[in-house]
């Protein structure tokens, strides 16, 4: 009994992936795409809920296959970004090597994805972030 | 001491990067209001330390096997074109702008994390 209703489940979810609306999709594309490079990032904030929406994953796959849609967008802009002569390379090594140590210790930690009070308190530091640069 | 808040700064937001809660859109305020880097330059070190982190990310999220690649092509391909679009316009504005502009874009996006936060 207990195998249908998971056979029934599977079967739906691969229903759905035949549907996924391609347009969508390729419209997403393009605005995460001019997000992440017009801004240097962020791309992966848009993605993550289309990926739930649109493709009907769960949360910690959408949240770890944004990583992988963002990283050829990003690698493009990031060599538009250096031929512009943006980039000095002390900020750069020092924050890269907090970045790539800190990413570590987040992915291992998606196991346990952080609970509904740390985001509510994340979203509204980005809210003062966003108003302050407004300012 | 500068040396050290950037390091600082890069592992708070390389953390929540890691948890896909968008550790730019953390990196670039901390940055610039903090430190007070220019927007231009912190987009830039955000978009390539990304790059470098993802990679490490991307191979433990393939070994907790979380990585779902069935149809993100149609995301990535648009994606790559309006990336460059996206870049080589910031390239041509001050810095000034992009940030005002980037906390707007901030701000938005806070609103939204707050109701998916709130909803859940």
């Amino acid at each position: 009994m207990k195998k249908k209703k998971i056979q029934e489940a599977k079967q739906r979810d691969e229903n759905k992936g035949e549907k996924v609306h391609k347009l969508l999709l390729v419209l997403s594309g393009a605005v995460i795409g001019f997000l992440n490079g017009f801004f240097g990032g962020g791309g992966g904030m848009v993605c993550v809920p289309i990926l739930e929406k649109v493709l009907g994953l769960d949360s910690k796959h959408s949240h770890a296959t944004a990583i992988a849609v963002i990283f050829p967008l990003s690698l493009i802009s990031a060599f538009i970004y250096v031929i512009n002569g943006v980039i000095e390379s002390l900020p750069l090594l020092t924050v890269g090597l907090g970045v790539v140590l800190g990413g570590i210790l987040g992915s291992y930690a998606l196991k346990f994805l952080p609970p509904k009070a740390i985001k509510i308190i994340f979203a509204l530091i980005m809210f003062v972030g966003g108003i302050k640069l407004i300012l | 001491m500068i040396i050290f808040l950037n390091i600082l700064f890069g592992v708070i937001a390389g953390v929540f990067s890691g948890l896909g809660m968008g550790g730019g859109t953390l990196l670039i305020p901390l940055l610039t209001i903090f430190l007070g880097y220019e927007q231009k330059l912190c987009q830039g070190i955000n978009l390539i330390s990304f790059l470098v982190m993802a990679l490490i990310s991307l191979i433990i999220h393939h070994k907790n096997g979380y990585l779902c690649m069935k149809n993100i092509f149609y995301i990535i391909l648009p994606g790559v074109v309006f990336s460059a679009g996206g870049a080589l316009l910031a390239g041509f504005l001050p810095s000034n702008v992009l940030r005002i502009g980037f906390g707007v874009f901030l701000c938005i996006l806070s609103i939204f994390e707050f109701y998916k936060a709130v909803k859940k």
